[in-house]
């Protein structure tokens, strides 16, 4: 019965070399859609089945664990696998017009196939059980996305890619280096396995530098400040739906397998003694201060949108760091409300882009009259950036500032509120310059004469006002990602999933 | 304490590789030189792993009547895993270069970063 679980991984397995070999853009297209639309339905069922608490263990060919893999499924991965398979399919509706203009025809099956492996790599990251079995899948989702980043329209796309895969392979070999460490205080690979006799092992001095290394290099992964570097240039040069898919998906699972690690692999009371909670404050806050402030500085809406992805993770840093119930619980709301905001916003940057081949603020002043529809999303996704009432990011910040209250920790609130205020005024700056500066008529360079600039992209409007959509939705009616968080932050503080 | 340095000297070399590599990547301007200088550091972890996996007196991990003690096999199967990813990384980041060589017409950072800075001033 739980066998389907397996069926997340092996889908997109199977289809991505056919994908490759049929050659064919359309067929590439279709089989990318296939498999986003078969993977978020079988997501959703684990989620349904998972929401109530109960755990599902899944032997990979009937290898006992600790021997064997095991896929363990509970409330946390099961949210994260839907957040990984909607925005999969989503992405894929999104991308059908824009892609064809940004990839080369003759790489577009490989460019599908590429985004496929991604996919691959990330619910392996969130499903699986096994720390060695994860860096695997860590490696696949990040040598596809390099790949995917590389195929960006513009020459600096390459150094984009070149840089990322310097720091993204720094980060994954720093966590091998330390699941080396933990195999050898341990001798075991299985995350419930390590947990279950910590005691046994916790004073060797390896234990602590495992811990250090797991976390530096997931830290790098996720783009906690200070090591963001690498994601302003890569999501400001990769294709459209590239950006859209990384920025809602690949940072978020990041962030899943340091939650994970520090309640999953390392007991909570082991690591909360260490000065790590106020060094996690310290990460996030400074995150979340300094992207919104490089935030303001930017002209393309693409660089501002990524900067403030380090701010946002910044609060999802922080959430963790906070080390309470409902400090998790933001986080892991966050997490979906951030993908679902994000990605509604890089969706309209795209379709920008798509139309006025810039993404340069100064020159799309008064655009707000030629495209409504898009700078409309610009609006509401700003809106719920920003944490106004009534939107998804509301609920998520709402729940991140009680758990700063309980904790007394009036710093956190006040880098909280700075944060807030600093992103009304990136907002605002992209607002500005699409409704209110429109005394000159709207000129542009860039677009090849007899190219329609107002061609719609009906399935990519479609796409961006269904998150736009649940944006307000998921600021109005918390049930399903509340829920979801609130189960998981219970079943972590309880101590790990129940054998 | 002279014991203690010679008892661990496997993990000094390696800590040894391991800063070389890691030094090559973040001084070097020259991109070949940064990936080299990756391929040294994940060999350094390889190398850690293969040292963990050993066992003083044990043999290869085959069951026979003359050895009881045996040496850890499974670093060394993981180990098999970590240098395919490596090999990865280093066939994405050669492909890499070469289109940069060809777009920018070097592989030296600092005239790379200076032809990006002049392209966002246009």
């Amino acid at each position: 019965m739980e066998a389907y679980t397996v069926l997340l991984v092996v889908i997109p397995l199977i289809s991505a070399p056919l994908t490759a070999l049929i050659a064919n853009r359309h067929v590439a297209w279709g089989l990318s859609l296939l498999v986003g639309a078969a993977t978020f339905v079988i997501a959703l069922m684990l989620l349904q089945d998972v929401i109530t608490g109960r755990v599902i263990h899944y032997e990979l060919g009937g290898w006992k664990p600790p021997w064997g893999i095991e896929y363990v499924i509970d409330a946390l991965n099961a949210l994260v696998a839907v957040i990984v398979t909607a925005f999969a399919l989503l992405s894929v509706l999104f991308g059908r017009q824009s892609v064809e203009r940004e990839v080369h025809d003759s790489q577009l099956h490989l460019f599908y196939a590429a985004f496929q492996l991604v996919l691959l790599g990330l619910l392996g990251m969130a499903l699986t059980g096994d720390i060695f079995n994860l860096f695997v899948f860590l490696e696949i989702s990040s040598l596809s996305s390099y790949a995917l980043i590389a195929m960006g329209h513009k020459r600096q796309a390459l150094v984009a890619s070149f840089n990322y895969l310097i720091a993204g392979t720094l980060g994954a070999t720093f966590f091998l280096l330390g699941i080396g460490f933990l195999y050898a205080a341990s001798g075991t690979l299985n995350m419930a396995d390590i947990a279950s006799r910590f005691e046994q092992y916790d004073a060797m001095a390896l234990v602590i530098t495992a811990l250090l290394f797991i976390l530096i290099g997931l830290a790098l992964k996720a783009a906690a400040f200070p090591l963001h570097s690498w994601l302003p240039d890569a999501y400001t040069q990769a294709p459209s739906m590239v950006t859209v898919f990384l920025a809602s998906t690949s940072t978020k699972v990041a962030v899943y397998v340091l939650i994970r690690c520090l309640y999953h692999v390392f007991p909570q009371e082991y690591w909360s003694q260490l000065l790590l909670p106020s060094f996690l404050l310290l990460s996030g806050c400074l995150g979340m201060l300094y992207g919104s402030y490089k935030a303001i500085q930017q002209d393309s809406i693409k660089r501002l949108l990524a900067y403030s992805s380090v701010a946002q993770l910044g609060y999802m840093i922080v959430g963790i760091g906070l080390n309470n119930e409902t400090g998790l619980t933001a986080t892991v709301v966050h997490m979906f409300n951030h993908a679902i905001t994000k990605g509604a916003l890089f969706m309209a940057a795209g379709m920008v882009f798509y139309r006025m081949h810039t993404t340069s603020l100064h020159q799309l002043r008064g655009a707000g009259k030629t495209m409504p529809w898009t700078t409309g999303a610009f609006v509401i996704g700003g809106l719920s950036l920003i944490g106004v009432p009534g939107t998804a990011g509301f609920i998520s910040k709402w729940y991140l500032l009680q758990a700063a209250l309980e904790n007394n920790n009036y710093l956190v609130v006040a880098s909280l509120l700075i944060a807030s205020i600093m992103a009304i005024m990136y907002v605002w700056k992209i607002i500005e310059a699409l409704y209110f500066d429109g005394e000159e008529k709207l000129h542009l360079h860039q677009v090849p004469s007899g190219q329609d600039i107002v061609a719609a992209m009906p399935l990519a409007t479609l796409c961006c006002y269904l998150l736009v959509a649940a944006c307000i939705y998921f600021g109005l009616y918390t049930d399903l990602s509340l829920d979801a968080a609130k189960t998981a932050a219970q079943s972590l503080f309880a101590g790990g999933p129940a054998r | 304490m002279t014991a203690y340095i010679l008892g661990h000297l496997n993990y000094w070399l390696i800590i040894g590789v391991m800063m070389i590599g890691m030094f090559t990547m973040m001084s070097s301007p020259n991109l070949m030189k940064k990936l080299a200088g990756l391929s040294v550091f994940q060999t350094a972890v390889i190398l850690f792993y293969v040292s963990v996996g050993k066992v003083e007196g044990g043999t290869a991990p085959i069951i026979t009547d003359v050895a009881t003690r045996y040496a850890n096999p499974l670093p060394q199967v993981l180990m098999l895993t970590a240098i395919v990813v490596g090999v990865a990384t280093m066939a994405l980041g050669f492909a890499l270069i070469i289109r940069i060589k060809r777009a920018y017409e070097s592989i030296e950072e600092d005239e790379i970063h200076q032809q990006i800075q002049k392209e966002e001033l246009d």
